[in-house]
């Protein structure tokens, strides 16, 4: 008979634990072997043009990271012209003289910002925002480095075509850079290059279009990769419905990315005509620029731009927020270490949201007189789809009942983003009612929306990501007390930049204005609050420094820990600490017993953890003479 | 230790200068039913139905909002397009050809359909070529009117497909030996995914016919 609360592994019984552990130091000598016995990888094969899941994932972190803070730091130089329009940059204590300089007089002539640079920065921080940072960030890196490992694969599925996406990313993101460098400086026509203006713009916005065949190529290339991974390479007993939810997350992004980026991709090459070769796709007829009509053959819609552009760009918001949703679903199982609450609604809101957010994409149009008719029927799926979001918070928030939490550091990350993505949220839906969106259309209250969706949002789950599978990847975890200091203070920064603009918004203040809305009479009474919000944003960039530092300093100095430091179910922690590069990721292939989240079992007090690859437990035999026939159970189930 | 799992090595593919076997690589999986390259190129074709799709969709909207267009039959070239029309079908039926010989055994047989193909991707483009300069010479441009904007981004996206499928194919055709004796299967499956795609850019232009040339 075999004994209580054990399980049997090969022969042995023994507890679940223990069985982990045994399993831990069986794939740890083998890799050692690996490490001993695997020949010998050229540097250039293993780190620059790798085919490794693991390694292209940190290269598409560390990057979109770089960028992340780029895109930042613009955004910083936008807040000062904000804060005090048209005062010399060289006012600015310390680094200002060097600023001055770095910029040039042909952006910043006696230190004040020109419109029209103001302009390439915003623009600018937009595309580099979303598509060179966030979400390189959530698919690139996260995607890469953690679904391969969560569905017990050696690589993914095409891992040639995995290196391409990343050195077509890079390329995008350097020629998207190096944009500032041409005559005119780089795109200026918003990040969402509306025509005409995006037409008639400076050289720029061409080299704006050729990065962003780039990036739509890279992306292309990653969500494919990512589909057929998933599809087919989960591990033995992996069903779709023991998938971890951020593997549904990631899943459901990637058909975002492959469905909805073609119509951008289109949109670009006919932008690009327009641009180039004279057609007038998106040019009406009649145009008279700067008092000269237009020589184009005219006939042209803009407003078809904007219909391909958002049938992108709202995708494109899911495709933000939804690996973000996976991340803190993880996070969240873990350390309250109860399975997630309702795992079928959340897949099941996830898949919908998809299908969804195909349908919804005019609701940043109905400022444009398309109709009251199409109006309407975009107001309606916009209602329709916050029904999904809410079901996702409404489980995470509920998974947190009668949790006895531990307040880690990726944890303190997700527990804001909870509000954060809440508020976000709903701000979101006076947006979608088109009468409150003609007086809220273009004001601030539209960037403290998306940003609330985005940064707190969106930037805090990747905050717990990197904080949550860095002892994965490295081998060694974060320092707790600087995440700590970088979460506090983090919070508070981006609270104080956000929440003041749907003050400035409700009041009217549009969001494109140069001076901030120092000439508008409406503007009077909330205009103190930009100075306020600069002030905030500078802090928050000082508010990063720990992290900065914390993610450099712990990669080599970071105190070492086991395989699975948090106690973790799912497969990644079944790998090896730090798994070795261009060697697949398990010595041998895993098999799965049961759903993702299975913490703190009833009756299984071995400990408060059952991760997916232990086998099961056999159903506790019967009175009379039970040893055989649940000796044969097992044998049955694990056959 | 766990007794039942089985090796990675124990499944797909077996390509020699990469270390790591991924599984499915050739064979189908049991329960999906596809190896990984099929559900790729599907997936891929998903994404070019959405680009075309879109342009068909621009194509649509510019017409029906604009005061007078030009009527293809009257502007383009129906014979020629025509042509075309059957010497692309043709060649879808040959891949097909190319890739039930190869299952078949009979390399042989396989290359000729492959060259075939080949070429009448060439004469395609050849034809097209002609159809443009014609265009040219009648001071026909891109920025003429949105009539013929549409007409050149449209063929000219599409030309490009067929040129792609052209080198794929000719890599296929130089490689066909060396591989289908190594790996026979991978290069089989391989016509197939190119195949399907083929297909893909024969059905584009079957869409692009009567929408630019007849109506």
């Amino acid at each position: 008979m075999p004994p209580k609360r054990q399980i049997r592994v090969g022969t042995q019984w023994m507890y679940a634990r223990d069985a982990q552990r045994a399993l831990e130091e069986a794939i740890r000598v083998s890799e050692d072997e690996q490490r001993e016995h695997g020949h010998h990888v050229p540097f250039i094969r293993k780190y620059v043009f790798s085919t490794d899941h693991k390694w292209i994932g940190i290269q598409y972190a560390i990057t979109a990271l770089t960028f992340l803070l780029i895109g930042f730091s613009l955004m910083l130089l936008m807040r000062w012209q904000l804060a005090f329009p048209g005062r010399s940059m060289t006012e600015i204590p310390i680094i200002g003289s060097f600023l001055v300089k770095f910029l040039g007089q042909s952006n910043v002539p006696g230190g004040v910002m020109l419109p029209e640079f103001y302009n390439q920065l915003g623009a600018m921080h937009g595309t580099i925002m979303v598509f060179l940072a966030i979400v390189p960030l959530a698919v690139g890196a996260f995607g890469n480095y953690v679904v391969p490992l969560q569905i017990g694969a050696p690589d993914m599925a095409f891992p040639k075509l995995n290196m391409m996406s990343y050195w077509c990313y890079l390329p995008g993101g350097i020629l998207m850079l190096s944009s500032f460098f041409f005559p005119g400086g780089a795109a200026n026509s918003g990040w969402t290059s509306y025509p005409p203006l995006s037409i008639i713009a400076t050289q720029g916005q061409t080299i704006w279009i050729l990065g962003m065949v780039l990036l739509i190529t890279s992306s292309l290339l990653g969500s494919v990769n990512f589909i057929v991974t998933i599809f087919q390479l989960r591990a033995k007993g992996l069903t779709f419905m023991r998938l971890p939810f951020f593997v549904w997350a990631q899943l459901v992004t990637s058909f975002l990315l492959l469905l909805a980026f073609p119509p951008l991709e289109a949109a670009a090459i006919l932008q690009l005509m327009d641009r180039v070769a004279g057609t007038s796709f998106f040019l009406p007829s009649g145009l008279v620029i700067s008092g000269t009509p237009l020589t184009n053959a005219g006939g042209g819609n803009p407003l078809l731009w904007q219909h391909l552009f958002w049938f992108l760009a709202h995708p494109e918001v899911y495709v933000l927020i939804l690996p973000g949703m996976g991340i803190i679903s993880e996070v969240i199982a873990n350390n309250t270490r109860k399975p997630l609450w309702g795992y079928k609604s959340l897949v099941g809101a996830g898949v919908f949201l998809g299908f969804m957010s195909f349908v919804v994409w005019a609701h940043h149009m109905f400022m444009t007189g398309m109709g009251t008719v199409i109006s309407a029927f975009f107001q309606t799926t916009t209602m329709i789809i916050s029904i999904p979001s809410v079901i996702i918070l409404t489980a995470l928030i509920m998974s947190l009942w009668g949790a006895s939490i531990r307040f880690t550091v990726p944890m303190l990350f997700a527990l804001a983003f909870l509000p954060m993505f809440g508020i976000g949220g709903l701000t979101g839906l006076p947006l979608g009612l088109a009468a409150a969106d003609i007086h809220l259309h273009d004001t601030y209250y539209v960037i403290g929306h998306f940003h609330y969706v985005v940064a707190p949002g969106t930037i805090f789950a990747m905050f717990a990501g990197i904080y949550y599978w860095f002892p994965k990847a490295t081998g060694r975890q974060m320092n707790e007390k600087l995440g700590k200091i970088h979460f506090w203070l983090s919070l508070i920064c981006i609270n104080c930049v956000f929440m003041p603009m749907f003050y400035q918004g409700l009041a009217g203040v549009s969001r494109r204005l140069y001076d901030g809305g120092a000439q508008y009479a409406h503007a009077k009474p909330v205009i103190w609050s930009n100075l306020f919000i600069s002030s905030a944003a500078w802090l928050l960039l000082v508010a990063q420094i720990p992290f900065i530092f914390n993610f450099f300093y712990s990669i080599f100095k970071g105190q070492r820990v086991g395989a699975n430091h948090w106690q973790a179910t799912t497969l990644e922690w079944a790998a090896a600490t730090s798994p070795p590069l261009a060697h697949g990721n398990f010595a041998v292939a895993p098999v799965v017993y049961r759903g993702p989240y299975e913490y703190s079992v009833p009756g299984y007090e071995a400990a408060d953890y059952l991760p997916q690859n232990v086998p099961d437990e056999p159903a506790l035999p019967p009175a009379t003479g039970g040893g055989m026939l649940g000796a044969a159970a097992v044998a049955q189930k694990e056959s | 230790m766990t007794a039942h799992a089985e090796p990675l090595h124990a499944v797909g593919g077996h390509e020699e200068h990469h270390e790591i076997e991924i599984p499915y690589t050739v064979h189908a999986r049991p329960d999906t039913g596809v190896y990984n390259g099929k559900l790729g190129i599907w997936l891929f074709l998903a994404s070019e139905v959405m680009l075309f799709g879109a342009l068909f969709s621009t194509l649509i909207l510019l017409r029906t909002s604009a005061p007078t267009w030009p009527r293809g039959f009257e502007e383009l070239n129906i014979p020629l397009a025509t042509i075309n029309t059957f010497n692309l079908i043709a060649s879808s039926v040959t891949v097909v050809m190319a890739w039930a010989n190869l299952r078949l055994g009979k390399l042989k047989r396989a290359k000729l359909f492959l060259g075939i193909t080949l070429l009448c991707g060439f004469i395609f483009m050849g034809i097209k070529a002609v159809e443009y300069g014609t265009k040219f010479q009648h001071h026909h441009y891109p920025s003429t009117n949105n009539f013929f904007a549409t007409y050149f981004v449209m063929t000219g996206l599409h030309g490009l497909h067929v040129l792609g499928g052209m080198v794929v194919f000719t890599y296929l055709l130089l490689t066909a030996d060396k591989w289908y004796e190594k790996h026979r299967d991978q290069y089989t499956n391989r016509v197939e995914i190119t195949g399907l795609y083929w297909h893909f850019v024969d059905l584009v232009w079957i869409f692009l016919f009567p929408t630019l040339y007849l109506l």
